[in-house]
C-alpha cells in the first residue's frame, strides 16, 4: 500500500493533468460508490446511520464476505468455483448433526469435522482442475450438483435443528460486543489480505493466474497452487456453513443456494479480473459491503426485492466498465 | 528522391499519451514499388507512426496523404478499403481454423450470399501460398503450425488484400533465415507489381538485402531519409543509437577447461534424438538451426519444461535428474525463453515482482516477503540492466520490448545461476538493448559460468559465441569453433 502511494505521489509530480483524475476515480471508483452510498442512505433514511442496524448490515454480509474472500484466491488463479453453495449445506449438515441429540459431540469437534468435510470438497475440484485439467466451470458445475445431492442424501432432506447453545454461540454470540460471525468474516479477510500481499505463496496464487506458463517457467508448482485454493475455498465455504447453520439455528437441506452468484459478485465489483492475476482482499471487502448495503438500504426504504435485483445486476456490469476503464489506462 | 510516383505520404506527425510526447515530428515519403525500411530503437516512436498510418490512433496533428489527396484514416478498416494492410508484430490467427479461414476471414467465398464456399476458398488460398512459395497447407488448422508458418499466414493474408501499401512490422522476427528467403522473394514479387513497402526490423543485415530506402526515427522524431546504396551499416547503426554506445564486444575469452553441465543422449520422440553436448566454465556455445530442428525444445527440457525419453544429465561429475524447472532453478540452471510474453513475463504485474518472483524464497523469512530487500533487489538489477522505468512498481506492459527483455535477464540473475539458457535472446528488441545483452552475456560467462543461447541470427550467432552446435531435423549435425566458420557454412550445415 505505501509503495502505490509513493507511486502515484511520484507520477503526480510528473504530470498533474486531468488525467490522473480520471485515473484517480478509476482506481478508486468502487471505494468512492461506496461512500456515496452512504451518503444517500444517510440521508434518505433516519434508520440507517444506527449501530443497531449498521451491526445488521455486517452480520448479513458476513457469511458472503466469507465466501467472497475464498473466491477472490478462486478467481485470481483465472479460476471459478461454483460448488461453494452446495458445500456450505453439506458442511453445515455435518456440523449439525454432531450437535443434535441427547448426548451432542462438542461444538469444536462438529466444527473441525465440517471443516474437514469441506476441504475434502474442495480438494475434489482441485485434483480434477488442477491434475486432470478439466475446465474450472465445468468441474465445479458438477460438484455443485453432486455436493447437494449428498446433502439431500445425509439429511435425507430433512432439515436439522435443535441445535446446542454451544455451537449456536459461532452465529448468535458476541466478542466484545461484535457478532462472532462479524468477527470471523473480519479475521478471514485480515488473514487473507496478509497471505495475498505480504507472503510467497500469495504473490504465487497472482503469478499462477497473471501467466501459467510463465509461472512454471519460473519454477512455480503451478498445480500445487491451483489445487490449494480450491482446497481453500473448500475450508471457507465450511466455515461459512456452519456459521449460517449457528445463526438459523438450523442446517437446512436447501441452505446457500444461489450464494456462489453473491460472492462471485463481490469479487468482480471488487475489480478482481476474472481472468486472472488482478485483485485483492481490500476491494473485495468493498464488493461486500456494497452489495450488503444495497440490499439494507432499499429494504430501508421500502423498495422490493425485485427491484433490488435488477440494481444489484447493473452494479455488476457497471463495475466491469469501470474496470475496463482502469485497464485501457493501463495499458 | 527517384522519380517513381510518390503513394504515401506523411508530415509532422505528432502524438502524446497522458502528456508524454511519444512522437513529435514523424513523416515519410514512400514510392511505389519500393520497400522503405523504417528504422529506430525501441521507444523511438515507429509503433504509434505506424499506429496512426493504420488508422488504429488519431494524430493530435500532424498530415497524410495516399495517391496525392489528403486522408486521415478513422479506423483500420477505412485504412484497408483505401489500400494499407499491416503485418504486425503481435500474430492474431484464429486457431481452430484452417489457413484457408484464416487467410479469408471477413471476406469468406460465399455460396447464396449465406452459406461459406469452402472449396472455393480452398482452392484460392492453395493457389495464393503456392504462387508465393510458401509451403503451407491450407486445409490444416492454424493451432497445427508453427510460429513461423504462421507468419507466412498472417503474410499471405496482407498480400492477398491487393493493397497498394504494405506496412510489415517485424515480419522475420519469428522465422528462420529459409522461409526469410521466401519471404524476400515474395516482397519482390509485390516490388515489381508496383507495391509500396514499409518494413520495420532489427535486423539490420536485412534492410541491406530487401530495402531501397531508409527512414530513421530517434527518440519520437525524424532523423534522416536516404537510399540504402548510400549508407553503410554503422553509419545505419549511429543513426538509429545516436553514436553513444560502445563497439560490440567480442566473446574473445579463452573459455577454460571446467566442465559444468553434460548432456548425454537426450532424445524426445518426435523433436529431437541423441543429442550430446557439454557447457565449459567461461563458454557462449551457440544453438543454430532452422525453424522446426528442434532446438527450443531441446532447451525446454534441458530445464525441464517438458520431459525427455532418454538421456542423462551430468554436472560436476555427478549424475543429476530435471524434471521440472524448479529443479533447474535448485541445480542454479536458469532459463529465458523464446516468446517473452507468453512464457516469460506477467505483463499486469510491476517491474520489481517479475524480477523477484525466482528467488521469493531468498528474500523472505518463514513466508512473508521482506518487501525491503526485494526493493532493494529489483533497484540493483534495474541499475545493472539499465531497465528504463518510470518507477520500479511500474507493469511490465508498458515497457518497450528490449526492456521487457532485461527484465527477464534480471529476474534471471537473481537466483545466481552458473548455467543460462536463452532463447533468441535479442529478437524483435533494438539495437542498443542488443547490444547490452549481448555484453551481458560475455560478461556473465567470463565470471566462470556458461550460457547456452538459441540464435537464429547467424550474425548473433557469430558475434557472441565461443561455439556452435547446429541442429537439423532434430538432430545434431556439427560442432565447431566460431573461429572456424562462416555464414555460408552455418546455413550449409543447417539446411
Amino acid at each position: 500500500m505505501t509503495t502505490s502511494t509513493k507511486q502515484m505521489g511520484r507520477a503526480g509530480a510528473r504530470s498533474r493533468t486531468l488525467g490522473s483524475l480520471g485515473q484517480l476515480f478509476a482506481r478508486y471508483g468502487i471505494v468512492i460508490a461506496l461512500g456515496l452510498i452512504v451518503l444517500a442512505l444517510s440521508v434518505l433514511s433516519d434508520n440507517f446511520l444506527t449501530s443497531g442496524n449498521l451491526t445488521n448490515v455486517l452480520r448479513q454480509v458476513s457469511i458472503n464476505g466469507i465466501l467472497a474472500v475464498g473466491m477472490t484466491f478462486v478467481i485470481l488463479t483465472g479460476g471459478i468455483d461454483l460448488s461453494i453453495g452446495s458445500v456450505l449445506a453439506l458442511t453445515g449438515m455435518v456440523g449439525a448433526s454432531l450437535v443434535v441429540g441427547s448426548k451432542p459431540h462438542s461444538p469444536i469437534l462438529a466444527i473441525l469435522a465440517a471443516l474437514a468435510v469441506g476441504v475434502v470438497a474442495g480438494a475434489c475440484s482441485g485434483i480434477f482442475i488442477a491434475w486432470v485439467r478439466l475446465p474450472a466451470f465445468v468441474v465445479t458445475l458438477g460438484m455443485l450438483s453432486a455436493v447437494r445431492g449428498l446433502t439431500l442424501i445425509y439429511s435425507q432432506g430433512m432439515p436439522i435443528s435443535n441445535l446446542s447453545s454451544g455451537f449456536k454461540f459461532l452465529g448468535q454470540g458476541t466478542f466484545l460486543g461484535i457478532p462472532v460471525s462479524v468477527v470471523l468474516f473480519g479475521a478471514t479477510a485480515l488473514a487473507a489480505w496478509v497471505v495475498l500481499a505480504y507472503t510467497v505463496y500469495g504473490r504465487r496464487v497472482y503469478a499462477v493466474g497473471g501467466n501459467m506458463r510463465s509461472a512454471h517457467t519460473c519454477g512455480i508448482n503451478v498445480r500445487g497452487i491451483i489445487f490449494s485454493v480450491y482446497a481453500l475455498m473448500g475450508l471457507l465455504s465450511a466455515l461459512a456453513g456452519v456459521t449460517l447453520t449457528a445463526r438459523t439455528t438450523a442446517a437446512l437441506p436447501q441452505a446457500g443456494v444461489a450464494y456462489e452468484l453473491d460472492a462471485i459478485a463481490a469479487v468482480v465489483i471488487g475489480g478482481t479480473s476474472l481472468t486472472g492475476g488482478i485483485g485483492g482482499i481490500p476491494l473485495t471487502v468493498v464488493g461486500v459491503l456494497i452489495i450488503g448495503l444495497l440490499n439494507n438500504g432499499l429494504d430501508l426504504l421500502g423498495i422490493s426485492s425485485y427491484y433490488q435485483q435488477v440494481i444489484k445486476g447493473l452494479m455488476i456490469v457497471a463495475a466491469v466498465l469501470i474496470d475496463k476503464a482502469r485497464h485501457a489506462d493501463a495499458a | 528522391m527517384s522519380g517513381s510516383d510518390l503513394l504515401l505520404k506523411a508530415e509532422g506527425i505528432q502524438k502524446s499519451y497522458g502528456g508524454v510526447l511519444a512522437l513529435h515530428d514523424g513523416c515519410i515519403e514512400l514510392c511505389a514499388g519500393t520497400v522503405h525500411a523504417l528504422c529506430g530503437g525501441n521507444g523511438a516512436g515507429k509503433s504509434t507512426f505506424l499506429n496512426i498510418l493504420m488508422g488504429l490512433e488519431a494524430p493530435d496533428s500532424g498530415r497524410i496523404w495516399l495517391n496525392g489527396s489528403e486522408t486521415r484514416f478513422a479506423s483500420p478498416a477505412s485504412a484497408l478499403a483505401a489500400g494499407i494492410a499491416i503485418i504486425t508484430q503481435e500474430l492474431s490467427p484464429v486457431p481452430d481454423m484452417t489457413v484457408a479461414e484464416n487467410i479469408f476471414l471477413g471476406r469468406e467465398s460465399r455460396r447464396a450470399g449465406w452459406f461459406v464456399n469452402q472449396t472455393v476458398m480452398r482452392r484460392k488460398a492453395a493457389e495464393l501460398l503456392e504462387r508465393l512459395n510458401f509451403a503451407v497447407d491450407p486445409r490444416v488448422k492454424m493451432r497445427r503450425l508453427s510460429l513461423g508458418q504462421i507468419q507466412l499466414v498472417e503474410i499471405a493474408k496482407a498480400i492477398d488484400q491487393r493493397s497498394s501499401v504494405l506496412i510489415m512490422d517485424e515480419p522475420t522476427s519469428a522465422i528462420g533465415d529459409k522461409e526469410t528467403a521466401v519471404l524476400f522473394d515474395a516482397i519482390r514479387q509485390l516490388k515489381s507489381a508496383g507495391v509500396g513497402i514499409i518494413y520495420v526490423s532489427h535486423r539490420l543485415s536485412e534492410l541491406f538485402s530487401i530495402a531501397d530506402e531508409y527512414t530513421v526515427f530517434r527518440d519520437g522524431g525524424f532523423v534522416r531519409t536516404g537510399l540504402m546504396k548510400d549508407i553503410d551499416r554503422d553509419e545505419l547503426i549511429r543513426l538509429i543509437v545516436g553514436g553513444s554506445l560502445i563497439d560490440q564486444q567480442c566473446a574473445a575469452t579463452e573459455p577454460e577447461k571446467a566442465t559444468l553441465l553434460e548432456v548425454q543422449g537426450y532424445s524426445r520422440a518426435g523433436e529431437f534424438e541423441d543429442i550430446n553436448l557439454s557447457l565449459k566454465s567461461g563458454e557462449i556455445v551457440g544453438l543454430y538451426g532452422l525453424m522446426g530442428a528442434g532446438r527450443s525444445e531441446f532447451a525446454s527440457s534441458l530445464y525441464g519444461i517438458s520431459r525427455r525419453n532418454r538421456g542423462r544429465l551430468v554436472m560436476d561429475g555427478a549424475e543429476v535428474e530435471i524434471n521440472s524447472p524448479g529443479d533447474a532453478l535448485k541445480f542454479r540452471i536458469a532459463m529465458i525463453t523464446e516468446d517473452r510474453k507468453a512464457s516469460g513475463l506477467f505483463l499486469s504485474q510491476s517491474v520489481r515482482k517479475n524480477i523477484s518472483l525466482t528467488s521469493l524464497s531468498s528474500l523472505s523469512r518463514r513466508s512473508f516477503i521482506n518487501e525491503r530487500k526485494e526493493k532493494a533487489v529489483a533497484q540493483r538489477m534495474i541499475e545493472r540492466f539499465h531497465i528504463k522505468v518510470r518507477t520500479r512498481d511500474q507493469p511490465v506492459r508498458q515497457l518497450s520490448g528490449g526492456n521487457q527483455q532485461k527484465v527477464l535477464f534480471a529476474r534471471s540473475l537473481t537466483t545466481s545461476p552458473r548455467i543460462l539458457i536463452c532463447d533468441e535472446p535479442t529478437r524483435g528488441i533494438d539495437e542498443g538493448a542488443k547490444r547490452e545483452i549481448h555484453a551481458f552475456l560475455a560478461e556473465f560467462a567470463a565470471q566462470g559460468n556458461a550460457v547456452l543461447m538459441i540464435s537464429s541470427e547467424v550474425q548473433e550467432i557469430l558475434a557472441s559465441c565461443n561455439r556452435v552446435v547446429v541442429f537439423r531435423h532434430g538432430r545434431q549435425v556439427a560442432e565447431s569453433p566460431v573461429t572456424r566458420i562462416t555464414p555460408e557454412l552455418l546455413l550449409h550445415w543447417a539446411s
